[in-house]
């Protein structure tokens, strides 16, 4: 078994976790089952004052069930959760979500329909002073950018006022934490990418703590501060977007943040022997002379290679598939080693099923590597 | 143009003019089915009018106000009682884990069936100082009778309509909302008052309205109670010869019940939509803990006093029978029951008949003339029995006295009363079918009839067949317009506890009562299975 560590940036979250604020949520050893099925297992997790951290997995690996666990809505079967360092959960404890200093922002925004947009936002704050309330209600309506809809209804208002209203909601009583649960799938397309600027703006603007929860990686990487890839029930990497996504921990992280192909050698003499030719060590990340005689399986992401057209009998591959995304092309090459990679071309580089090609490796970034599993 | 098309144009128009034909012919049709089924109700103003300006003075009198206002105090009290029975269940069995949850929701709705008249007479026959249960406990218990004895066996028989009502608005409330609240520093009483509460509002006021003209129109449980509300009194009047003091007060009735029906109506209205929301729904759950036990109680009493009391009342006389009972002239026979069954079969027969051009009407045709040929019979379903009763039997005596007192128009008096419920069942069903597959069998060479006949008839055919037993089933259960309209020495089940009743003689009617409950029984499940279609359809 090798001992596999990405130093650089494991320093770098180190420097980073210094300069960052205090712990205001923290998951410790939580872990949740339905029966047979473990939905959070053994989850542990720090969110810092005024962070917004993304956690990401596929549908089904227990990011929901740990929001909810957050929110109070459901108990931990063990573990520990602090909100701002006091227990709302674990062994003997358990505080109700009334109770807890936390919002949450749902998916289907869950907007009272029998009040109004000022009256909803008002909901968690009516034991408020009258005054006091009706300014913070102000405040947040204009915030959210809808103070001409204070007296419309839930059901007169787009998707986008929806949810600008919900998190209006969510923050009136200003909470510790804000938890964001898949908060644009319930929108248009079209509108998710303005509205999640607009969220994280807001968002930012208050300064509040905020978890989100996601499988869009596109939407992880480009709101977040910090990124924490959930599977089976479990952190498998934690860390800022371009970190996780340039150095993945695991193969899993590899491939479920953007395509991921991936190219096996023994790692010898300095460097290591290819489908794509050799590829010396200092072009890996971290691969350490220590390592020197396993065998290796190099990242490379479709932006990192090339495929020239071959002649027949010549290059290292054949194009088996072609994928048109409009501005570009991802071919799917199938290396005369075994291995498989995608490369991505401009949409003008057009190249045939079955075309011999050459494949090679440009970057200007270290690339990452698993052990062989 | 050419020639052909020419042709072709001319063929349309004709096929045009022929469809148009056919189109008027067919709301003539319905329209003088309407018409007849409601111009009796226009005798009751004939009657009134006989009185010429006494009726002013008649219509203001202290009695009649007394009445109404004991009418509509009963009405109150029961709708409250009602309400605060219903809700409850609801709640418990649609949002608290109880065991056995499908089992109570079955049973505590089904009181909904079982005539209120069964339950008045197994209480009045149970209770009292002298009664069986008295006998049985060895402590004497108080009668059950008037005012508060038909409030609380009526609260008994009705909270289901505010009970299935509540539920359903509880199973369609979005989950997330209460979660949101509590989230939002809403404890789990609060999130009930400030976001569940106003969401089930509607659905609990739909029902209440349900129970409030359900007492106004209930015949046999004040009589049995002897509680002078308006259907005891217009009885009384007509049985003293009073002819148009009885069409008096079955029109003030009938008011009564119109101010009723316009609040349901805009209620409807409202309602429509409005509380649509997205998401997980009804499985806000409560935790009751170990509490879910005992909360067991609540359905377990209800069900007691209202399906378990009565039968084992019948059960009782049944098995002991009675002494001196066999020196009366009251002897049930099993020609009592074929009485029953003749006269609603022929009731389900006509009323299929009468329903099948105005459902299929207005399920196909948009129309509004269609639609409300569709609504206007409804009048019939909500005029309470004992007004119908009293229309007909002044209709009869006036313009048909070869009817008067003939099983003619008594079915009559069913068809108008029932006949609304087999609309019901077959429009819906005839909604189902896709008017595309009769448009492919048009195509495929079928004729309208024969494509109807081929196509549309076989998949309405269980709306038919539900249609029919509904109808069936309630005549069978029908007090007041068989009571008036039965031709002498006829006797149907319902007649026969009347006057078991009227004798005191309960031990006779234990035969017939049974019947009926499971006559009862039998309806709740046409219902059941009804709704079971109607979820299908959603799903």
């Amino acid at each position: 078994m090798i001992e596999h560590t990405v130093p650089s940036a494991a320093d770098d979250r180190v420097r980073r976790e210094r300069e960052r604020g205090a712990t205001v949520l923290e998951l410790d050893g939580v872990t949740r089952s339905f029966g047979p099925e473990t939905a959070v297992d053994d989850l542990t997790l720090s969110v810092h004052e005024g962070e917004l951290l993304t956690l990401l997995g596929p549908s089904g690996c227990g990011k929901t069930t740990t929001l909810r666990l957050l929110a109070g809505l459901d108990r931990p079967d063990q573990g520990a959760i602090r909100v701002d360092g006091e227990l709302v959960a674990g062994p003997d404890r358990f505080v109700s979500p009334e109770a807890r200093d936390v919002g949450l922002v749902f998916q289907s925004f869950a907007l009272f329909p029998h009040l109004s947009v000022a009256e909803n936002v008002a909901f968690g704050i009516d034991d408020w002073p009258a005054e006091e309330r009706a300014r913070r209600v102000d405040e947040l309506l204009e915030l959210v950018g809808l103070s001409e809809y204070r007296e419309h209804g839930p059901d007169d208002l787009s998707g986008g006022q929806r949810q600008r209203v919900a998190l209006a909601r969510s923050l009136a009583p200003e909470p510790d934490v804000l938890l964001l649960d898949e908060p644009f799938s319930n929108l248009d397309v079209s509108l998710r990418t303005e509205m999640r600027e607009e969220v994280r703006d807001i968002i930012k603007e208050t300064g509040v703590t905020a978890v989100s929860v996601t499988h869009d990686q596109e939407e992880a990487l480009s709101i977040s501060d910090r990124v924490a890839v959930i599977a089976d029930g479990s952190v498998e990497q934690v860390g800022r977007p371009e970190v996780v996504f340039e150095q993945p921990e695991s193969r899993f992280v590899a491939e479920f943040l953007g395509q991921a192909g991936f190219v096996t050698g023994e790692f010898a003499a300095g460097s290591v022997e290819t489908d794509l030719g050799t590829l010396p060590a200092d072009v890996i990340e971290g691969l350490e002379p220590e390592y020197e005689g396993a065998t290796v399986d190099v990242m490379v992401r479709p932006d990192d290679l090339v495929a020239t057209p071959a002649d027949e009998g010549q290059g290292n591959g054949t194009v088996v598939n072609r994928h048109y995304t409009g501005p570009s092309f991802v071919y799917q090459v199938s290396l005369d080693g075994g291995d498989t990679v995608y490369c991505e071309h401009n949409h003008a580089d057009n190249l045939a099923l079955d075309q011999r090609v050459r494949v090679d490796v440009r970057v200007d970034h270290p690339l990452a590597w698993f052990p062989r599993e | 143009m050419s020639g052909r098309e020419r042709v072709g144009s001319l063929a349309e128009r004709a096929a045009d003019q022929f469809d148009l034909a056919l189109d008027t012919g067919y709301a003539a049709l319905v329209t003088a089915i309407v018409v007849v089924l409601l111009a009796p109700l226009a005798w009751l103003v004939i009657d009134v009018g006989d009185l010429g300006t006494r009726a002013f003075a008649l219509a203001s009198s202290p009695q009649t106000l007394a009445v109404l206002g004991r009418s509509v105090a009963l009405v109150g009290v029961v709708t409250a009682a009602s309400i605060l029975v219903g809700v409850p269940l609801a709640v418990l069995t649609v949002q608290a884990s109880i065991p056995f949850r499908r089992f109570w929701t079955v049973l505590i709705a089904l009181p909904l069936a079982v005539p209120s008249y069964l339950g008045a007479f197994a209480a009045l026959s149970a209770f009292g100082p002298t009664g069986p249960l008295s006998e049985t406990l060895g402590v004497p218990l108080p009668t059950v009778e008037g005012f508060a004895g038909a409030a609380v066996v009526l609260t008994l028989y009705t909270y289901p309509y505010v009970f299935l009502t509540t539920r359903s608005s509880l199973l369609s409330l979005d989950a997330s909302l209460v979660e949101a609240a509590r989230t939002l520093n809403c404890g789990r009483l609060g999130a009930f008052r400030r976001v569940t509460l106003p969401q089930i509002v509607p659905g609990i006021a739909a029902g209440a309205l349900l129970v409030a003209l359900y007492t106004l129109a209930d015949f046999g449980t004040p009589n049995f109670m002897n509680v002078q509300v308006f259907t005891q009194f217009i009885y009384s009047r007509h049985n003293a010869h009073m002819q148009g003091y009885a069409a008096l007060l079955s029109i003030q009735l009938l008011a009564v019940t119109g101010v009723i029906l316009a609040a349901e109506s805009r209620l409807g209205a409202d309602d429509s939509g409005a509380y649509a929301s997205r998401g997980n729904r009804g499985g806000a759950e409560l935790d009751f803990g170990v509490w879910r036990y005992p909360a067991m109680i609540l359905p377990a009493l209800v069900a007691t006093l209202a399906l378990v009391l009565p039968i084992g009342i019948f059960a009782m006389w049944l098995l002991r029978g009675g002494p001196g009972y066999e020196f009366s002239q009251l002897t049930f026979s099993w020609r009592i029951g074929y009485n029953s069954v003749y006269v609603s079969l022929l009731a389900a027969a006509v009323s299929v008949l009468v329903a099948l051009p105005i459902a299929l009407r207005s399920a196909s045709k948009g129309s509004r003339l269609s639609s409300l040929a569709a609504r206007i019979p409804y009048v019939g379903y909500a005029t309470p029995g004992i007004v119908l009763a009293i229309a007909l039997v002044s209709f009869s005596l006036d313009v048909a006295s070869p009817l008067y007192k003939t099983i003619p128009l008594l079915v009559f008096a069913y068809v108008v009363r029932f006949m609304p419920q087999a609309i019901g069942s077959v429009r819906a069903s005839t909604m189902q079918v896709d008017g595309r597959l009769i448009e492919a069998a048009r195509t495929l060479g079928r004729s309208r009839f024969d494509a109807f006949r081929a196509v549309t008839l076989p998949l309405i055919a269980p709306g038919i067949v539900t249609g029919a037993a509904l109808v069936f089933l309630t005549s069978m259960k029908e007090l007041p317009a068989t009571l008036l309209l039965r031709p002498l020495g006829f006797d149907t089940l319902v007649t026969f506890i009347w006057r078991a009743e009227e004798a005191g003689l309960y031990g006779q009617a234990a035969i017939p009562a049974f019947v009926l409950v499971v006559v009862s029984g039998l309806s709740m499940a046409v219902l059941l299975t009804q709704e079971n279609q109607g979820e299908d359809r959603v799903t």
